[in-house]
């Protein structure tokens, strides 16, 4: 185990976790703000990936199709909001997750009669197709790197969006109480709209940048989705600052332990039995983590105030 | 209690099946039409899997004037969504209510291990078109169960063989965490003596590879072998090419670059190598016509599911044709069956003692034609007229 190949490991594990961020950061406010349940927070981000295919073969280019494609996300999450959404808000928490579930079931096959249910892909734009090489026999993706940095940015928006503007200002009062913030004249029924396709527009940009390294296929949100809610979980729901910082550490967490563990148990175990556990301690980490995380915090490092 | 209950439905289903073929068979041969049931994976993320079987399947049957062994023929599609309960329920509903003469298809294995039992107790003929688990071709062999694909081991069994002819002296082994992943790294290994420095599992349904593949690069190996199916693999294709590690280091694989992935990897693809019996350039003439009509009628390369659902769809045709149409004689259709009188498209074909396949198997690498698309192509033949290592332990005759 050298520093290098470390240091490439804790690389991929912020990248993970970046591409969480993206994912958790719509869910969270959702969540956080308007106190809604989405499972169907995954299938925006396939939409997105789905739309960006779409929009680049259309466009030829992956700088026209990105805007196109969130402009259409965008208008897709209002869509959602206002049919299936809406009716939802001040219901049980079950009722809103057997609808969202409804919608992840119906968009699934939607997208499959429409795009095929064969994986897709997304061509790397040509700038960001070269590659570094970062130790013996390995190149990293400079389009990785700049996924990377496209989070990082994300986040800092993000972070002044909320804390900074008036838009903010109002998002972090109707979460607190959103009655009182509608009886001093805030219309909260479009603020809601607005977070909801929002918050479908992150996770579309999610999609649509993972897009040309990861295959786009019917389905391929479902399993981000549940990493997802470990995210917001483990960072206290509704808060943006918890959602980075838990997207990090789920994302390192996932990925050292999916490249060390084996390793590490071979020092105590025989090899054999460490190639049958470490994969199942790995797959098993994150969550572990979640349980020691709640144990002490019950809601989260960065509780929302309540 | 329950299996008392079931025993007597059973007996009432039993009786039936013995009266009602006996007061319809003068009509028969005129009037009914051969029924067949295909059961395929239609829905959820591998269903390009079942279609291409399915696809093949029905352009067979369409071929030949929507025939099979020159009678009418009722093809009855159902999707087994991937789940064995469900496949089970509706594998039933063809035995019980349509009293279908063969059940044919079947993606994966886990649906397989679930409807074997029901339909071979039924003594209903199964025609795999991709499963084969070692447990049916051992052990657990049928006289109702006929394989026109392959033992699962032995796609992986080319690639350990290739890498042991090659002389590779290190390689690292990567499937996901579950049954047929541990099967496909056992199956590499068994013709594979060199030494084999990593053995990586990974969560099913990962989608970013980066972690892993940096350990691929640090351990330096002489080839790397994969079993990768679906997303997985296009995602690992992808990943592995942007790393540069398939300039250097050999991407052995089964089941994860074919015309399934193909459309979505692309040219990343290129020169990328599997373990097959089959590739669309394979170099027999009932495959050329096949390829040319699948390609027409459906505008995409077939894959080598679409291959073993036409071919299964053919062996049936035969052996309809050998006994006459006299489906009710079991033995009969059987010997029919055995004889696999027909033009595989794979070329050499012949029924093993467990009713598996002996053929040939191929290292494919993918290639572009000369009309710009990416297909795997026969590289180099592996095995001649091969059969699996669990025949033996097949008791029947």
């Amino acid at each position: 185990m050298s520093t290098t190949l470390l240091l490439v490991q804790v690389l991929n594990g912020l990248q993970l976790g970046v591409l969480l961020f993206l994912v958790a950061a719509g869910l969270t406010l959702v969540f956080g703000v308007m106190d809604v349940i989405n499972l169907a927070h995954g299938v925006q981000y396939m939409l997105g990936a789905y739309l960006m295919v779409t929009a680049t073969a259309l466009t030829g280019s992956f700088w026209l199709g990105l805007p196109l494609a969130l402009v259409a996300a965008l208008v897709l999450g209002l869509v959602l909001e206002r049919l299936v959404i809406r009716p939802l808000y001040g219901r049980d928490h079950l009722e809103q997750v057997l609808a969202t579930f409804g919608v992840i079931l119906f968009v699934n096959e939607a997208v499959k009669m429409i795009w095929g249910a064969a994986p897709l892909s997304i061509p790397m734009p040509e700038a960001l197709s070269g590659s570094i090489r970062l130790m013996d026999g390995l190149n990293y993706p400079v389009y990785r790197l700049a996924l990377l940095a496209a989070g990082l940015l994300v986040a800092g928006g993000l972070y002044v969006l909320v804390t900074r503007t008036r838009s903010g200002m109002l998002l972090r009062a109707g979460a607190t109480n959103a009655p009182m913030v509608s009886a001093l004249g805030v219309d909260i029924t479009a603020l809601f709209a607005k977070v909801f396709a929002f918050g479908a527009m992150l996770a579309a940009f999610a999609g649509a940048m993972a897009g040309p390294i990861l295959s786009v296929e019917p389905g391929m949100g479902d399993g981000l989705l549940i990493l997802a809610f470990v995210v917001i979980v483990i960072g206290g729901i509704g808060s943006i600052r918890g959602a980075f910082v838990a997207a990090l550490l789920v994302g390192l967490i996932d990925t050292l332990g999916r490249s060390f563990l084996t390793d590490l148990l071979k020092l105590v175990l025989p090899p054999s039995d460490a190639t049958q556990a470490g994969p199942a301690l790995a797959s098993m980490s994150v969550y572990l983590l979640m349980a020691g995380i709640l144990f002490f915090r019950p809601r989260g490092l960065f509780p929302a105030p309540a | 209690m329950v299996s008392g209950r079931e025993l007597c439905r059973a007996g009432v289903a039993a009786a039936l099946a013995m009266v009602l073929p006996m007061t319809a068979l003068p009509g028969v041969a005129a009037a009914d039409p051969v029924k067949v049931g295909l059961v395929s994976t239609l829905s959820g993320p591998s269903a390009v899997l079942g279609q291409h079987m399915r696809d093949g399947f029905l352009l067979a049957v369409k071929e030949m004037g929507g025939k099979l062994g020159g009678q009418e023929t009722e093809v009855i599609v159902v999707d087994d969504e991937l789940k064995p309960d469900v496949a089970v329920q509706k594998v039933k509903g063809l035995l019980e209510r349509d009293k279908v003469d063969f059940v044919a298809g079947v993606v994966f294995s886990n649906v397989m291990g679930a409807v074997a039992k029901p339909v071979t107790a039924n003594e209903t003929f199964l025609i795999s078109g991709n499963a084969g688990p070692s447990t049916i071709a051992g052990a657990g062999c049928s006289p109702y169960f006929f394989s026109a694909s392959y033992q699962n081991d032995q796609n992986h069994e080319v690639l350990g063989q290739y890498a042991q002819q090659k002389g590779f002296k290190k390689v690292v082994l990567m499937a996901p965490n579950y049954q047929a992943g541990k099967d496909a790294i056992a199956g590499f290994k068994r013709h594979y003596k060199g030494e084999v420095v990593e053995e990586i599992y990974t969560p099913l349904g990962q989608l970013d590879f980066s972690a892993e593949l940096a350990k691929v690069a640090a351990a330096k190996p002489e080839a790397f072998f994969t079993f990768m199916p679906g997303g997985m693999g296009v995602n690992l294709v992808k990943q592995y090419r942007q790393a540069g590690l398939a300039d250097t280091i050999p991407f052995l694989s089964a089941f994860t670059v074919d015309e399934t992935t193909l459309p979505a990897t692309g040219e990343a693809a290129l020169g990328f190598y599997s373990g097959a019996p089959w590739a669309p350039n394979l170099d027999v003439p009932a495959n050329k016509a096949f390829v040319a009509a699948f390609e027409k009628e459906y505008g995409y390369i077939p894959a080598l599911y679409a291959a073993q659902g036409y071919d299964a769809a053919k062996l049936i045709d035969s052996a309809i044709k050998s006994t006459g149409g006299k489906l009710s004689d079991k033995e009969a259709v059987r010997a029919a069956l055995k004889k696999a009188d027909f033009a595989s498209v794979r070329g050499n074909f012949k029924f093993n003692t467990n009713q598996f396949p002996i053929q040939d198997f191929y290292l494919v690498k993918v290639g572009k034609r000369p009309d710009g698309k990416v297909e795997t192509m026969v590289d180099e033949k592996v095995f001649s007229n091969y059969g699996d290592v669990y025949a033996v332990k097949c008791e029947m005759k």
